[in-house]
């Protein structure tokens, strides 16, 4: 084949295709389209058809992928929000809950300081009763054993009688006389 | 550079005789097995978690997406798709299969690029300008397809003829010219570097660097090839008011 053949058509010889054929070989051009249209159908079917539809079913498969992550993203963030809430929430409770135990706590405390000095007073005011009652009875049994030793003592001195009225005045006086002497 | 292509003429004498240069049919076969092979031992086990080859065919896939998508939006677009894939992948490798070696026996080449032959460029431009014209007609109806002959201005309606057979010629021509030149210089450069010991020591570095150079114009005039392809469509498909 030379470019020489691109020239007008020689229409010499017989017929218009076996003239073209003298110029330009038909059979190759017949060969090359079928040769070509077959591997472009046989490409199609076992080679680029296969290959594309994989490389559909990735794409497919990354926007699912990327639609599933943000839905996750999303509900994360949703449940993230819930737990901060919560968190929230129960810190409030705990604080509350320490307040009122503090403020009960208090109360108590302040009870029973109240309870213990009533308590104390109680018993000091009793243990004072007491003391009067012993001091008292003390000074009472004193008084009575002086007496009667006095008696003893007057009626051994004397050793004489003496109306009853003079004695019981004389040890009266004595006795006053003792009292403040003590 | 002289050598005999290896043509049989079928139906000889009939209406329709049909002439194959056989090297031609042995070489797209062997570049349509190759791209077919690979691209089915690489996509047998397919993973969500693409590892090794699938990896690269996804960016194969990607790239061919980028390319549409500069051009036309994906709705339109998508349906070139696979249409983009196949044709990158089999002109880079036609491109490619003639740079390591070309086989002659008896003064007949047998193995060489299948694009270095401006028969296969420019049916496969052809076939894809004949395609831009079914997809216009298709997405904008008889009448918008029609209407874009005569766009911007009536006048120019015989130059967007003249166009559409340009881009035609254009598209397969380019291709062929870049692969042909290619392997005529690679050619030479054999032929320098068996002629002696002296010739060896002068072609040798030449040689590989236009053998590397050479693969990379076969990506780049794939790479181009399907640009193009989707400029055509673009501008057949895309309706006026969204053209920009």
């Amino acid at each position: 084949m030379n470019l020489d053949n691109f020239v007008l058509l020689n229409t010499e010889s017989s017929g218009f295709l076996a003239s073209l054929n003298d110029q330009v070989n038909l059979g190759d051009m017949i060969v090359t389209l079928l040769t070509f249209l077959l591997l472009l159908a046989l490409l199609k079917k076992f080679a680029w058809g296969p290959l594309m539809g994989v490389m559909d079913k990735r794409a497919e498969l990354i926007a699912s992928e990327i639609e599933t992550a943000e839905k996750n993203r999303m509900e994360s963030e949703k449940m993230l929000a819930e737990q901060k809430a919560e968190l929230k929430e129960a810190s409030a409770t705990a604080q509350s809950i320490v307040e009122s135990a503090r403020k009960q706590s208090e109360t108590q405390s302040a009870e029973m300081i109240e309870a213990a000095r009533e308590e104390v007073n109680r018993m000091k005011a009793s243990a004072e009763l007491e003391i009067a009652t012993a001091k008292e009875k003390a000074v009472a049994a004193v008084r009575e054993e002086f007496v009667s030793l006095s008696v003893l003592a007057a009626s051994k001195v004397l050793e004489k009688e003496i109306s009853e009225d003079d004695n019981r005045a004389l040890i009266e006086e004595t006795i006053v006389k003792a009292g403040e002497g003590r | 550079m002289d050598h005999k292509d290896p043509e049989i003429t079928l139906f000889e004498n009939t209406m329709m005789p049909l002439t194959f240069n056989l090297s031609n049919v042995m070489m797209l076969i062997v570049t349509a097995a190759i791209v077919f092979i690979i691209a089915v031992v690489s996509t047998r086990k397919l993973a969500l978690k693409p590892t090794g080859m699938q990896n690269f065919f996804e960016w194969i896939m990607d790239f061919v997406k980028g390319i549409i998508k500069s051009n036309m939006d994906w709705k339109t677009g998508g349906r070139f798709h696979v249409l983009g894939i196949t044709l990158i992948l089999f002109l880079f490798v036609a491109n490619v299969l003639g740079l390591p070696m070309a086989i002659k026996v008896d003064g007949y080449l047998w193995w060489k690029s299948p694009t270095a032959d401006p028969v296969v460029t420019l049916t496969l431009a052809a076939m894809v300008i004949t395609l831009t014209q079914y997809y216009g007609i298709r997405e904008k109806g008889f009448g918008g397809y029609g209407k874009g002959f005569f766009a911007p201005v009536a006048f120019l309606f015989p130059f967007n003829i003249i166009g559409e057979f340009a881009s035609t010629l254009t598209l397969g021509l380019r291709l062929y010219g870049n692969i042909y030149a290619g392997e005529v210089l690679l050619g030479l450069l054999a032929g320098l570097m068996v002629s002696g010991p002296l010739g060896l020591i002068a072609g040798i570095l030449p040689g590989m660097a236009w053998q590397g150079f050479s693969i990379f114009i076969g990506g780049i005039q794939s790479f181009i090839f399907v640009m193009l392809t989707m400029v055509y469509m673009s501008g057949k498909v895309v309706k006026n008011e969204e053209a920009a």
